[in-house]
């Protein structure tokens, strides 16, 4: 059983009347021949280093190697323990848990790629902070990773998700739908809500260049995570209220394919354009190199 | 070969901050260990182009050293590994090279001491990699495939010879790829396979003649 674009997906969880995670799970443990608890098994694994990268992210403030970064999380903490987030503890846990793991990345601490490291924060910081706020158990939010799972292969399927090949669109942008896709699922939305969160998250990160300070994961990756995090949440609040993208998900990612190959490489992960020759960012390299 | 796994999407664990940099450096030395199966006495690692640029802010040496040490990529040793104890017995440095004809994120593994080889790769993106030469022969394999290596003399009917013993152990050939330095010089096979290969079978491949070289790499865990 091979489902290769989204279509095949929502046809054949109609026709089986499956969720997405269901669908997903079955046919993977099938491919890597393993039983589907073993697979959840591997998953839950996943999910718990994630909730490790966010406790350690949330209690350091060391500096990364090049020290562009590193201490921001706390400040963020900080900032709302003496003034509380407008939009409530849902968006401050979001915001810090997705710098704490973006952080912690930069600083060479234990994280787990979402699908990329670059975009690490995205995904588990949305999962984990919804989780705690509504009392979901660790099965639902295990359902809702391997929604997240298989929203990325699909897309992968098409694009390779790498700066390099289709800019920041394909990381952190190709994250921020996963994203919207699990908390979709972690909402109880059906499969058709579920895939317009993915659409309509997708359809508005089209574009998105990689250009990084000295080429590293840090400026402006890091802060972009909590961005992309919250853009999540407003992509599964529209889509929960029934509103649906015009252009359907599977052309979106051919978008995506296009967009990606039309972009300079000087805007993909090659540090040749961008906020990377910037006076500043050329600045911030020569002080790097010369480290 | 490409089979995209939603379990690929939602990991690996791993120490930051680059998987193709970082994780990619860590299982191109764990694959280069495989392939060597000495113990590592004295070793250069060479970098190219953006391995060699970027290298030093995303940990790319250290993974590199870590990964030939037997590291896996979520090993938070990875971090202080010029300081650890496991690096103090064996003598490494590093060089950096611009080459456009060579990968974005290149690297070669050059072994010496006792048992020389060189061995050399790239980190082809998300922390997939593959091995790309070994010595002078060009080989292909990404450490998703338990692979059988081959060095030997080029000689008829050795491909039939091999796959036959693997055959009658009812296992499957995902790939298969040849290299020569010239007709009846030295040749290599690299064969990649589903499932996993008993050491009978290599046992008795390791038999056959005019074979200088046989090597069984298991497939990278993480």
């Amino acid at each position: 059983m091979n489902i290769n674009t989204f279509d095949e997906l929502k046809a054949y969880c109609e026709k089986e009347n499956k969720k997405i995670f269901e669908a997903a799970q079955e046919i993977e443990a099938q491919k890597n021949e393993m039983t589907v608890e073993e697979l959840r098994k591997i998953v839950k694994r996943n999910l718990d280093a994630m909730k490790d990268a966010i406790r350690s992210g949330l209690n350091s403030s060391e500096k990364s190697f090049s020290g562009m970064s590193g201490g921001d999380c706390q400040k963020l903490q900080a900032k709302f323990n003496n003034k509380p987030s407008l939009l409530g503890v849902i968006f401050e846990k979001i915001t810090t848990y997705a710098l704490a793991t973006s952080e912690e990345n930069a600083r060479m601490g234990k994280i787990v790629a979402c699908p990329t490291a670059g975009s690490c924060g995205i995904v588990p910081s949305v999962l984990v902070a919804v989780s705690e706020e509504t009392g979901a158990m660790e099965d639902e939010q295990i359902n809702a990773l391997i929604t997240a799972g298989e929203i990325g292969r699909i897309i992968s399927n098409k694009v390779q998700l790498a700066g390099a090949v289709a800019g920041c669109q394909a990381e952190c942008g190709v994250a921020s739908a996963m994203a919207a896709g699990a908390l979709a699922q972690l909402r109880g939305e059906g499969t058709e809500n579920i895939l317009y969160a993915v659409a309509l998250a997708m359809k508005n990160l089209l574009g998105l260049t990689c250009d990084p300070v000295c080429g590293l994961v840090e400026v402006p990756c890091i802060k972009r995570n909590p961005f992309l995090a919250v853009h999540a949440v407003t992509a599964y609040e529209l889509a929960s209220a029934g509103i649906q993208s015009k252009i359907p998900l599977d052309e979106i990612i051919d978008t995506l394919e296009q967009t990606g190959q039309l972009m300079s490489p000087a805007l993909k992960e090659s540090s040749q354009a961008g906020l990377a020759k910037t006076k500043t960012g050329l600045k911030l390299e020569e002080e790097f190199y010369a480290k | 070969m490409r089979q995209s796994s939603l379990l690929d999407i939602i990991s690996p664990i791993m120490v930051g901050p680059s998987s193709s940099h970082t994780a990619g450096a860590v299982r191109l030395g764990l694959l280069a260990r495989n392939v060597y199966d000495n113990p590592v006495e004295k070793i250069t690692f060479r970098l190219y182009n953006s391995y060699a640029q970027t290298g030093k802010g995303h940990g790319t040496d250290k993974g590199l050293l870590a990964g030939v040490l037997g590291l896996g990529v979520d090993d938070v040793r990875i971090r202080d590994i010029f300081h650890s104890e496991l690096a103090k017995n064996i003598d490494y440095k590093f060089e950096y090279y611009n080459d456009f004809n060579r990968h974005p994120n290149a690297v070669d593994f050059i072994f010496d001491g006792k048992n020389k080889m060189q061995i050399s790769g790239d980190s082809i993106g998300a922390g997939e990699i593959a091995i790309r030469k070994i010595n002078e022969f060009s080989v292909k394999f990404t450490g998703k495939y338990n692979t059988l290596l081959l060095v030997y003399q080029d000689v008829k009917g050795m491909i039939s010879r091999v796959s036959t013993i693997i055959q009658a152990e009812d296992v499957n050939i995902a790939s298969l790829h040849c290299d020569r330095s010239g007709k009846g010089e030295t040749a290599s096979m690299c064969i990649c396979i589903d499932g996993d290969l008993k050491q009978s079978a290599i046992d008795k491949i390791k038999t056959i003649e005019h074979l200088d070289m046989v090597r069984y790499v298991r497939k990278l865990e993480n």
